[in-house]
């Protein structure tokens, strides 16, 4: 099954309710995917600085609430070494976010080469995210996304299929900058491409065949398209059942493959555009029920955008 | 009229009412999406439900009637076995799916499936239909006033479609047939029953050409030799 939530905010009203809204439509997706869950959130950050959010997989899925910044902290002392940047950590349970004026895909190869026991979850210039096993609800009130101001948010949760319940291997997903995607169906052929994909300079953290999925979009959009262009390839390139949310700087969009088995519904406001995988999401939104609703069309980009 | 309100009432005490009910009518409120909303009606009672409603929503619907005014998601009246099911709205995948009976309208869209595997349920859709609408249909009548997208009436068996609109494809096995006599007849009633306006005149039908492997009976042999039994 899954759950799929995305809030896409066109203007200010309603920014700093943004977690707290995209927490009211997560908690109607528990019952799609009681066993973990993870969120996205986007603000317009600063336009110098990377933020990137590690996972301590050590404690992944024994999390007893104990802080271990300063572990974070040497790491980080290590990383400013590297990119020759100052290097902030802010640690929140067992991620930490890390803030550096230097290169943040630098960064986040330099975390994977050398950190034994981190996945970085995600970097970029506006995007923190944040997941884990256990209850949508609870792994939303650990990591404070009713809290969280912001543009957009994507949120997930997850009926493991075609790996581990694991935290790792939770929704969302990050390889490239500012490139987040949550996922609701399964690929065939994701070995393959993801094959392809790491000769061409990807690198991966897990199984998963959604990772395969966001990181095919990172190059894509890395090599020069337009995430209209990125997303029509992907309906030639990528084999089998999905619906996508998927946030990038400054935008949101939707892609569901030619059968559509799975479900999306999307509703849009003046102030907002929300998708979910059912209605009763949105229900929870203001001024819904003066929103224009739709279903996403099989096999067609949807996409939405700050700049624009 | 009596009203449960979903705000204050759970899922599964509105359906215990209306299951346990014999007559009388009914009224629901803030349904806010809510699935298996009005599922497995036995009596011939009304419901009316003001909003829109999730998944199965009058599911397993044996009698009585259902208005949704409203949207409703996945599997609107599945399996329907007689009764009506309405809906001002639109309604998503799979509405009527694999219904034997009834009447189900969508005065809105149906989306992609709709009606797929009926055996014997009438479906009055007033707008579009979505892809593979029809699939593997196997007896009843499809009434659609708009357009029908990609794969109409894929793998069909026995049920007439009959379209007023624009067909994107038709799918495999499934041809255009001459109305008939009958068939404007079944249209004329459908169309009444349903409320919707429209002139029968203006409908094409469409059906199987029966070309498919299951239709051959020497494809039954083949089976046979294969498997040891008939697949069918």
């Amino acid at each position: 099954m899954c759950g799929i939530v995305g809030l896409f905010l066109k203007t200010e009203k309603y920014r700093s309710d943004l977690g707290r809204l995209t927490a009211a439509m997560l908690h109607e997706m528990r019952s799609r995917g009681p066993d973990s869950a993870g969120f996205a959130v986007y603000d317009q950050g600063s336009a110098n600085k990377t933020r990137l959010t590690l996972l301590n997989k050590a404690t992944q899925d024994t999390y007893d609430g104990v802080d271990s910044g300063s572990d974070w902290r040497s790491m980080a002392a290590s990383l400013e070494g590297h990119l020759n940047a100052e290097v902030e950590v802010r640690p929140l349970a067992d991620h930490a976010v890390l803030e550096t004026s230097g290169d943040g895909r630098a960064a986040r190869q330099w975390v994977i080469d050398n950190v034994v026991d981190v996945d970085v979850l995600s970097y970029g210039q506006q995007i923190e995210l944040f997941k884990s096993v256990g209850d949508p609800d609870l792994v939303a009130d650990r990591y404070d996304l009713a809290g969280r101001s912001g543009t957009h948010a994507i949120a997930h949760t997850r009926m493991a299929t075609e790996s581990a319940i694991t935290t790792s291997g939770s929704h969302p997903f990050v390889t490239g900058s500012d490139t987040c995607l949550v996922h609701n169906g399964s690929l065939s052929n994701h070995n393959q491409l993801r094959r392809g994909l790491e000769r061409n300079g990807e690198s991966f953290q897990t199984e998963n065949d959604s990772e395969v999925a966001a990181g095919y979009l990172s190059w894509r959009l890395r090599n020069g398209d337009t995430i209209d262009a990125a997303l029509e390839q992907a309906l030639l390139d990528l084999d089998g059942f999905y619906t996508f949310a998927i946030g990038i700087k400054d935008g949101f969009a939707i892609l569901r493959d030619p059968i559509a088995c799975k479900p999306a519904v999307v509703a849009e406001t003046d102030d907002w555009v929300a998708m979910s995988s059912e209605y009763r999401a949105i229900a929870q939104l203001p001024d819904v029920e003066h929103s224009s609703l739709f279903e996403p069309e099989p096999g067609k980009v949807y996409t939405w955008s700050l700049t624009s | 009229m009596s009203t449960i309100d979903l705000a204050e009432t759970t899922l599964r005490e509105l359906n215990r009412t209306l299951q346990s009910a014999s007559t009388g009518s009914f009224r629901v409120t803030n349904p806010r999406g809510a699935h298996a909303v009005a599922a497995g009606l036995n009596s011939d009672i009304e419901v009316e439900i003001d909003g829109p409603v999730g998944y199965y929503c009058a599911g397993m619907h044996q009698v009585g009637s259902v208005t949704v005014r409203g949207n409703a998601s996945t599997g609107l009246a599945e399996n329907i076995m007689s009764g009506t099911v309405r809906i001002t709205g639109n309604a998503t995948m799979s509405a009527g799916a694999t219904g034997h009976g009834g009447l189900v309208v969508v005065e809105g869209n149906a989306g992609a499936r709709c009606g797929i595997s009926m055996k014997g349920v009438d479906i009055v859709v007033g707008g579009n239909v979505g892809h593979m609408t029809g699939f593997m249909a196997q007896a009843g009548n499809l009434v659609v006033l708009g357009d029908a997208a990609a794969d109409l009436g894929d793998s069909i068996y026995e049920a007439n479609i009959f379209v007023r609109g624009a067909i994107e494809s038709l799918g495999s096995d499934c041809i255009e047939k001459e109305m008939t006599d009958d068939n404007f007849a079944v249209l004329e009633r459908l169309l009444t029953a349903s409320g919707l306006t429209a002139r029968t005149d203006e409908f094409r039908r469409f059906g199987s050409a029966r070309q498919l492997y299951n239709f051959a009976v020497d494809d039954i042999d083949a089976e046979l030799a294969n498997n040891g039994k008939a697949s069918v």
